[in-house]
């Protein structure tokens, strides 16, 4: 049983959670995740690893709730268990050698990021770090991302906090103002990390992306995972999650998670309804 | 000894309506009954060379197992069985007799073999049911294994070391443990709960199985030996990664590999109303592939409600499923395209799978396999219109176990190098199954387990 030991709501759709996991923690790096079940019926979803404390022995997850797997996680609290969390997967974001690198983060995708950011940092890494959300009661994790970046810029879609406009942007921006990054490293909704990666190509800066695709073992064995990169097809989980932003194709990729859309609009009605239910 | 029973055919297996079973979950076949099993049992001749011995991967002694049968005594047919094979209610219902046991038997020469597989399953079933007597638990002598992955090999030698009296540990990277007997073969065809009673077997003798446990990831091979201090690890990782055709359209919505597929459908039980996983099974499905995996995945389908058609691109004489699973699945409904192989995938507008195109074959001199080599007619192209496609056409290893541990040879196309008896070119480390031989059977798998457990015994020892 994996314990929760902490649960924060972040904002009113996003929630953390640190998870008591120590062999987990012991090897956890930034750009992996997890897969977690929730109960016995219930779906395998990959979160990545937000924060790891490896004295501690524990995980943090930040998620957004947008489906019945994660509505349910979201109605756990503290002294819960899940019923399966295993980790670490994937490989780790490639920071070696790396002296400036401009770190975009869009949505949730600040979560995934911020470990990457901290890395960067903490191996002495010059970060400017682009953070953008809808509006300003989404925002989070600003404080920590102020922390660790020698910039930082926040970016909300419609101007209620920081500055009005989208994270490319504020890239733009820093690129042509001069900015050199060696390696620009993205992490939000697939639309934003296809228009980054089509910015930077034009400025020619190498882009890293995180893709999130539909997975169901995160260990190599089912190929739902499967992406296009280059023209070569790429198992996200064993592959991945990172990968060369100039050579996903983001189109496919973007439909392919539409896949269960249909199917997930109802389950989360279903779940949102059986709540309702026992709440009365 | 009773009398011979002369008759030319086997003993029917009771089985559910096809045009019921095929939308249902349920066992396909419903095994003998006593009086069947026992009538069957008469068919076999008791030779004295025992032929049919020779084509069991792992020797069961089939003619005193059957003789047992024949007068009745189905516990003691059981321990019989149960001496060379640890898992006999599922090599009844999945092994591939006719190539191997019933391939040899003599009354085969004139007339159908005797049912040796179903005499098998009857025997293991009736065990389950109605013996009550508990397993002998071992003395500890203090020696550690591990056991990378919970598939029929795995569990062959963490059974076959319990008994020896080793502390083994295994260690299962999903949560529920069993490999593809759990998320591979489907329920109507080999029950979970029979899968579920030989992993409690295996607790009852003190086996520890550590699920959510990826190895190469939360621990390395080295880690088992240095820090955990396992004496011997053997790895029984599986198969692999699916393979796709690298035709166009692959990646359009609606396009499957077999395992995820079944996966949803096997393990997280997508079928059930109450499962949270989803499943994409459109109102027409082409499996592409001709084994034991397209055949299930074809059944699955058809079980969803669609139209189901195999695309193979050799011949009905090269399908390499089982002989029962294909009568099944025509008995079932589902379309046979032999001699068809695809060539593109076409998509709607949205992305989603709509059209399959393929190409006639006509079969040429064998290949490098021994099997006659499909070659494309010229002109033959056409199209077939499904909003399903399941690619069925084999797996490649997992990299994970091979790229965390140092010194861990492998071949070319990633399979793992032993020995004889299993052994790796690591000290201490053996592997047997799926991951040494590339995708093969649950009863080689069982072998291969069987042999390594021998192997970490002597090895043990000898230290
Ligand atoms: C490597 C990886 C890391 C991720 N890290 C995070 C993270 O740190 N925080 C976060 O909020 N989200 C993360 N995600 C996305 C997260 O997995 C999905 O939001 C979650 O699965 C939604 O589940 P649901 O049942 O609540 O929603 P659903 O309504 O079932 O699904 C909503 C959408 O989530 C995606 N999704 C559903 N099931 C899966 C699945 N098994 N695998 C992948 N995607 C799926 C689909 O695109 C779907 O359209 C990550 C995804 C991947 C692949
Ligand atoms: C759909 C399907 C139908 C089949 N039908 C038949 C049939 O009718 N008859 C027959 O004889 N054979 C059949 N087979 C083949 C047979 O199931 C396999 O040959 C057999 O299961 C191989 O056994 P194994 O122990 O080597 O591996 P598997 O059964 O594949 O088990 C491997 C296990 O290792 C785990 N694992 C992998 N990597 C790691 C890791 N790094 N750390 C921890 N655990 C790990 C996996 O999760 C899995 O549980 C079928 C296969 C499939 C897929
Ligand atoms: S070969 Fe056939 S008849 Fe002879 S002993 Fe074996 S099962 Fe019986
Ligand atoms: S999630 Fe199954 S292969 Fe990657």
């Amino acid at each position: 049983m994996y314990k929760i030991i902490k649960k924060e709501i972040l904002n009113p759709a996003v929630t953390k959670m640190v998870i008591d996991a120590p062999l987990i923690a012991k090897k956890a790096e930034p750009g992996q995740f997890i897969m977690l079940r929730v109960d016995e019926n219930g779906e395998r979803i990959p979160l990545t690893i937000a924060d790891y404390d490896r004295e501690k022995g524990n995980v943090t997850i930040i998620f957004q709730i947008v489906g019945a797997t994660t509505e349910k996680l979201n109605r756990l609290n503290e002294g819960d268990n899940l019923h399966d969390f295993v980790g670490p997967l994937g490989k780790k974001t490639e920071t070696e050698g790396l002296k400036k690198v401009a770190v975009v983060g869009g949505g949730v995708g600040c979560a995934i990021a911020f470990p990457v950011a901290k890395k960067l940092h903490d191996e002495g890494v010059e970060v400017h770090s682009i953070i953008g959300f809808r509006n300003k009661d989404l925002i989070f994790l600003e404080k920590e991302f102020a922390e660790i970046s020698d910039k930082i810029f926040v970016m909300t879609d419609d101007g209620s906090n920081g500055s009005k406009g989208l994270v490319t942007d504020a890239l733009k921006e820093l690129l042509d103002s001069g900015e050199k990054y060696d390696e620009v490293i993205t992490i939000g909704p697939l639309v934003m990390m296809k228009f980054v990666s089509l910015l930077t190509k034009k400025y020619n800066v190498k882009t890293v992306v995180s893709m999130n695709p539909v997975m169901v073992d995160g260990t190599g064995m089912c190929g739902g995972c499967r992406v296009k990169v280059g023209n070569e097809t790429k198992f996200a989980c064993v592959d991945g999650p990172d990968f060369d932003g100039h050579q996903v194709d983001f189109d496919e990729a973007i439909a392919r998670t539409q896949m269960y859309q249909q199917f997930e609009r109802k389950a989360h009605e279903d779940t949102c309804n059986l709540y309702k239910m026992e709440v009365k | 000894m009773a009398t011979i029973n002369k008759s030319l055919v086997k003993n029917e297996m009771p089985v559910q309506p096809a045009d019921v079973r095929n939308r249902n979950f349920s066992e396909v076949a419903l095994g003998y009954t006593k009086d069947q099993a026992i009538d069957e049992a008469r068919r076999c001749l008791n030779c004295k060379h025992k032929p049919c011995i020779e084509g069991c991967p792992v020797n069961v002694n089939i003619p005193d197992f059957i003789a047992e049968v024949a007068n009745g005594n189905f516990e003691t047919a059981y321990q019989i069985i149960n001496k060379t094979n640890s898992l006999p209610a599922i090599c009844g219902r999945v092994c591939p007799q006719e190539k191997q046991c019933e391939a040899k038997c003599v009354r085969g020469i004139k007339g159908e073999p005797v049912g040796i597989g179903r005499l098998e399953r009857f025997v293991a079933d009736w065990h389950i049911a109605n013996s009550t007597t508990e397993p002998e638990i071992p003395k500890s002598n203090g020696h550690k294994v591990a056991i990378v992955g919970s598939g029929p090999a795995g569990l062959t030698c963490a059974g076959d070391l319990a008994k020896l009296g080793y502390e083994v540990t295994i260690f299962e990277a999903f949560h529920l443990a069993g490999g593809v007997l759990v998320y591979g073969i489907p329920e109507f065809r080999l029950p979970k709960h029979i899968v579920q009673k030989e992993i409690d077997g295996l607790k009852k003798l003190n086996v520890k199985i550590e699920t959510n446990m990826v190895i190469g990831k939360i621990l390395s091979i080295d880690e088992l030996f240095d820090e955990y201090e396992f004496k011997a690890v053997f790895i029984g990782s599986g198969a692999g990664l699916p393979m796709f055709m690298n035709i166009p359209g692959e990646n359009f919505k609606g396009v499957y590999s077999a395992n995820e597929f079944l996966t949803r459908i096997n393990l997280m039980k997508a079928y059930k109303s109450d499962s949270d996983t989803p499943i994409h099974c459109g109102a027409k499905v082409a499996v592409v592939g001709g084994g034991n995996v397209a055949m299930d995945a074809a059944r699955c389908a058809k079980r969803l409600g669609a139209d189901v058609t195999i695309v193979y691109r050799r011949s009905e004489a090269e399908l390499p499923a089982r002989l029962e699973e294909i009568e099944h699945a025509k008995e079932e409904g589902i379309n046979f395209n032999l001699l068809t192989n695809p060539i593109e995938i076409i998509g709607t507008e949205d992305g989603w799978v709509k059209e399959l195109v393929c190409l006639k074959m006509k079969l040429s001199e064998p290949d490098a396999s021994g099997r006659a080599r499909p070659v494309p007619i010229e002109g033959s192209e056409h199209k077939l219109s499904v909003d399903c496609v399941i690619m069925s056409i084999g797996t490649t290893p997992n990299p994970l176990i091979k790229n965390t541990t140092e010194g861990l040879a492998t071949e070319k196309w990633g399979g793992i190098i032993t020995d004889e008896d299993g052994l790796t070119s690591r000290k201490g480390v053996y592997a047997g199954g799926d991951a040494v031989t590339g995708a093969a059977t649950v009863i080689l798998a069982m072998e291969a387990g069987k042999k390594a457990a021998k192997a970490i015994d002597d090895y043990i020892k000898s230290k």
